[in-house]
């Protein structure tokens, strides 16, 4: 495959093979605190998108220019300044979720799945294969964080998509299935618990393709038998 | 290239890279700034709103604004953020934003409006992290216990009143929460205290300007 040139396989990498969240495990500080709810979930992913494709892009750039003496600062740099911008333009138009989602907005800049995109990739391929990497990466990212949302919001309130006003969405107050869920669920184990049941599905999916995979070249070799 | 020249490069590269983000950083503040001061002040007279329920005001609360400090009267660490609604030049309601920190964790941060006759308008809870299903009760999100203040005052119920049932009071706690109902009983009664004992030299309409140079 060539490397430099964007690809759907290149997509699939952040969304299924080495995605951030359930593969690398990177960012899980902001994945874990903020998933109470799917509208929460949905925020932080998308802010992460944002900053995970430009700062791609961006790094690529300037990646003729890099000497390895400065590049940690460099990368530092152009994150931040990205992660201040997303966060002005959250409290500019979306402020309700800005509120919401506190503290982790900044704390973006933190977010190790952003500086280990840099330093992997864009800094070694041209700028349009790097945003495509971003994007593979941020969406792969932001899925992860809306299923875990979905899952502990239904599960632990007992509602799906309540506080879309959050996102500038009135008139529809979201799903209210039952009162008062399974507490346990909002709370920090619950996000554990979550996490970990995501991966193992994950894993147990690719177990059963490998296998399918080995059993069909097994059958084949014994033919040629 | 010596090794001076090239440390020499970098600098500069890093110093172009650092005014290319602060430049980026400068237009997107410039794009935002006018809507974020307006969402502020949007935010601002929303969350007082429920405080001023029922009360003509026709000041604009954001310039009649004031931080006051009683340490050992007000509740916490004795600070208060106090906002004065006036309707036509006379007081119509002093709002006190207070943060109680007694509570199971972190500061509650309480938004209290008192009527010039010593009488609760409202009370709501602006902020908080108590433990969701037991005591977050005291958001009016969850539950409406925090309505039962609007309109008592120092004498309403009298002084060993102003408790939760547990410790022989008039108001309900929650089952198997009783510190953070505690931390807003008691702060609320502060606040009534000490609006009682300090209510001549209160802001008074009018102040705002005069102090503004």
């Amino acid at each position: 495959m060539n490397a430099s040139a964007p690809s759907l396989q290149q997509l699939a990498k952040g969304l299924w093979y080495e995605n951030p969240g359930l593969v690398q495990l990177l960012g899980l500080c902001p994945l874990l605190a903020v998933t109470t709810s799917l509208v929460n979930g949905f925020g932080l992913g998308v802010a992460t998108l944002f900053v995970l494709t430009l700062s791609n892009l961006l790094v690529s750039m300037l990646r003729g220019l890099i000497r390895p003496v400065i590049r940690v600062p460099l990368y530092v740099l152009v994150i931040a300044s990205l992660v201040t911008c997303a966060e002005l333009l959250l409290k500019a138009w979306l402020p309700g979720l800005d509120r919401s989602l506190g503290i982790f907005v900044p704390l973006i800049v933190t977010n190790c799945a952003i500086v280990a995109r840099a330093e992997v990739f864009a800094s070694r391929n041209p700028p349009l294969s790097s945003m495509v990497d971003g994007i593979g990466m941020g969406v792969g990212f932001a899925i992860v964080l809306c299923i875990i949302g979905a899952f502990r919001e239904l599960l632990g309130s007992g509602t799906l998509l309540g506080r879309l006003d959050l996102l500038g969405i009135d008139g529809w107050s979201g799903l209210q299935l039952f009162d008062g869920g399974f507490l346990l669920l909002l709370l920090p184990p619950g996000a554990f618990f979550s996490l970990a049941l995501l991966i193992a599905g994950k894993n147990a999916l690719d177990n059963r393709r490998n296998h399918a995979i080995r059993a069909a070249k097994g059958q084949q070799e014994d033919h040629f038998e | 290239m010596t090794a001076k020249s090239a440390n020499r490069n970098a600098a500069a590269l890093l110093a172009l890279v650092a005014t290319l983000c602060a430049a980026i950083v400068a237009v997107t503040y410039q794009l935002t700034a006018d809507r974020i001061t307006a969402n502020q002040r949007q935010y601002l007279a929303e969350s007082l709103k429920p405080a001023l329920a029922g009360i003509e005001y026709d000041n604009d609360l954001s310039n009649s604004v004031q931080a006051i400090s009683a340490p050992g009267e007000l509740p916490g660490r004795g600070e208060a953020t106090l906002y004065l609604a006036t309707y036509s030049g006379t007081p119509a309601a002093w709002l006190f934003v207070v943060e109680a920190l007694d509570g199971y964790s972190g500061p509650i941060r309480l938004l209290i409006g008192i009527a010039p006759h010593g009488g609760i308008t409202a009370v709501r809870v602006l902020e908080h992290r108590e433990t969701p299903g037991l005591g977050d009760g005291i958001d009016i999100a969850r539950s409406r216990w925090i309505e039962q203040f609007s309109g008592r005052s120092l004498t309403n119920p009298d002084p060993p009143g102003w408790n939760i049932r547990r410790d022989g009071g008039e108001f309900d706690q929650f089952t198997g929460a009783s510190v953070t109902p505690r931390a807003v009983v008691r702060a609320v009664s502060q606040t009534l205290a000490f609006f009682a004992a300090h209510r001549e030299t209160l802001p008074q309409p009018g102040d705002s300007q005069k102090e503004q140079p």
